[in-house]
């Protein structure tokens, strides 16, 4: 084994801020979250990359309608997979499902080999020129986390967007994620409350299906930014899963959702930490 | 009060990350393996106990006066694996005659101890082992958190030490005669499941309950984990679909939040073979009683939430041919 220098990926040396996209919980919609920041920035012209470190569930191939493509390999690295390439905004993609045979495979691995792929992932992608590179996580504090802390030790990652939903069963698994990152000294940039109130297409009246307020009082009571709330909205839901039929420009599809709005908020947000670009 | 750092086995330290190919430090060759050559890690890992695992046959012993055992699964996040395992627990409980146990392998998110309203208790130990949390006379669990110094202390533990606890959880805790141990586990496929499987092998698994949610996005998760089961030989009792469909209770109209585009659970069952449990329809006063930890059969016994989830219960206590 070499010896690790103490300096940041090479692959990453072009990539002005880097998110990561964290939750204790599953299910709250870290992948979903993680695909509406991409769209957004993408939508304002941004150049994003997309790297999804869930390898035993990676939903994003899916979010990004992507199921089936593969990877190349170049001189410079592994090739991800380019969703969207306006005149100015770019969005790549890099997940293991990229790399699996069918899709209903499962890939059963124990922590030595997650980290492995993890520390492929971080050094051997070229990403190229990025404005921002977004990491999608699995639910936990256990071997991939621990892996990408590591493999970011010397990267100056901005910090942690942190998503949760209202109820008390997923802020408890909130708080020992945000724990986490103050351990391993990620910056905690706010808290996104997902899933926070449903409203019925037929009354227009909103439901709190998983309560409400529950990520407001976790950024309260750990004095973390509170970023916004997003509410459970099936017409996103429809035009991910439409989007291989219609082959529409998903980026500009965004922009008509409403909540594009609620993301664009959400992102003047983190902006306005003016958070220095990486490559200053 | 047993603290974890006090619990877990005497624990290895390795001096660097594991290399690309490492045959893992548990396994036979480690140490032996062409990557181990130059690998800083290569005496540690050479050290460690081999062979076929002593700790088996205890466990076996351990669980020989359970009658059934069952996984909760799904390869998705919260899908309500542990909602439906608390749902469980407190459906077979009502029964007096039935003793039942759960098992929370979710290490770095248990919810099993707040959803069944005992996140505050602490486990203890005496000399036949850990003594299990009774939440009611007929109903033990056994949860990493009873065991954490603070509510939101992290559990930043690799697989190794992850599955060391998992370990101790089916050898030393003391769980007695049980007619169902039901295990709650974590997202994914990876230490847990495999060890989890490993572990229980010879003293028999009845088979998993797979958990999933109406969206693509998810089955697409529910199918690798359903991959999993075959390939370890884990029998499939059924698949059940939660949060199916939602009833606005103002206007009482039908939507679905989590749209079963590709066909939903069903579906899935038909293409893949396997037993079709039922559909659970999204009632958000479930997440409520799982909040309070209060049972929400209990609570709301003539919802249709709650005839659907007696219904499935009633079907698996079939398949593991209980009744």
């Amino acid at each position: 084994m070499s010896i690790e220098p103490n300096g940041p990926p090479a692959s990453l040396r072009d990539v002005k801020h880097i998110y990561l996209i964290l939750s204790g919980k599953g299910g709250v919609g870290k992948s979903s979250v993680t695909t509406q920041i991409a769209l957004t920035l993408a939508g304002l012209g941004k150049k994003v990359g997309v790297l999804d470190i869930d390898l035993t569930g990676p939903s994003l191939p899916r979010m990004f309608g992507l199921e089936g493509q593969s990877i190349y390999q170049s001189a410079e690295g592994w090739i991800p997979v380019t969703k969207y390439e306006g005149e100015q905004g770019t969005l790549k993609v890099m997940s293991l499902g990229f790399l699996l045979d069918d899709r209903g495979n499962s890939v059963v691995w124990r922590g030595p080999k997650k980290t492995a792929m993890i520390k492929q992932f971080t050094k051997d992608v070229a990403w190229g020129k990025l404005d921002y590179l977004l990491i999608d996580t699995p639910p936990g504090t256990s071997d991939e986390h621990i892996s990408i802390a590591e493999e970011l030790r010397w990267a100056k990652p901005d910090g942690a967007i942190i998503v949760t939903t209202p109820q008390n069963v997923a802020t408890a698994d909130v708080r020992k994620e945000i724990n986490f990152c103050r351990k391993v000294n990620f910056d905690v940039l706010g808290i996104i409350e997902n899933m926070s109130g449903f409203v019925c297409p037929h009354c227009a009246e909103c439901t709190n299906i998983f309560s409400k307020g529950g990520g407001e009082r976790l950024s309260k009571a750990l004095d973390i930014e509170f970023l916004g709330s997003v509410p459970i909205d099936p017409s996103f839901v429809e035009m991910i899963e439409k989007q291989s039929l219609t082959n529409a420009n998903i980026v500009d599809a965004y922009r008509n959702q409403a909540l594009f709005a609620i993301f664009q908020q959400i992102i003047k947000v983190v902006q306005e930490k003016n958070i220095p670009s990486r490559l200053a | 009060m047993t603290e974890v750092s006090q619990i877990l086995p005497p624990d290895y330290q390795l001096k660097e990350a594991e290399p690309e190919h490492c045959p893992g430090p548990e396994s036979e060759k480690a140490g032996q393996g062409d990557a181990c050559a130059g690998c800083a890690n290569k005496e540690i890992c050479e050290s460690l106990p081999k062979g076929p695992d002593p700790d088996i046959p205890l466990i076996t012993e351990n669980l020989s006066q359970i009658k059934h055992k069952v996984l909760v699964l799904s390869g998705k996040g919260g899908v309500g694996k542990s909602t439906f395992t608390t749902m469980l627990c407190w459906a077979l409980s009502s029964d007096e005659d039935l003793q039942i146990g759960a098992m929370d392998l979710d290490i770095c998110g248990p919810s099993l101890p707040r959803m069944l309203g005992c996140v505050n208790e602490t486990v203890h130990e005496s000399n036949t082992g850990w003594t299990p949390v009774y939440v009611a006379d007929n109903l033990a669990t056994m949860s990493i958190q009873y065991m954490l110094p603070e509510d939101d202390s992290a559990i930043i533990w690799r697989g190794s030490k992850k599955n060391a606890l998992i370990k101790k959880f089916l050898k030393d805790v003391d769980w007695d005669a049980l007619d169902y141990l039901i295990v709650d586990t974590p997202p994914g496929t990876s230490d847990e499941h495999i060890s989890i499987n490993k572990f229980m092998k010879e003293s028999g698994i009845d088979g998993a309950l797979v958990v999933t949610t109406p969206q693509e996005v998810a089955l697409l998760d529910v199918r690798k984990e359903i991959d999993f089961c075959r390939k370890a030989g884990i029998k499939i009792l059924g698949l059940v679909e939660n949060m199916s469909g939602f009833v606005c209770p103002s206007c009482k109209g039908e939507s679905q939040i989590f749209k079963p585009t590709t066909g939903g659970g069903e579906k899935l069952c038909e293409e893949l073979n396997i037993p079709f449990l039922g559909s659970v329809p999204l009632d958000p006063r479930v997440g409520k009683s799982c909040d309070e930890g209060q049972s929400f059969l209990d609570q709301h016994p003539e919802s249709p939430a709650s005839l659907a989830i007696l219904d499935v219960v009633e079907k698996l206590r079939d398949a593991v041919g209980d009744i």
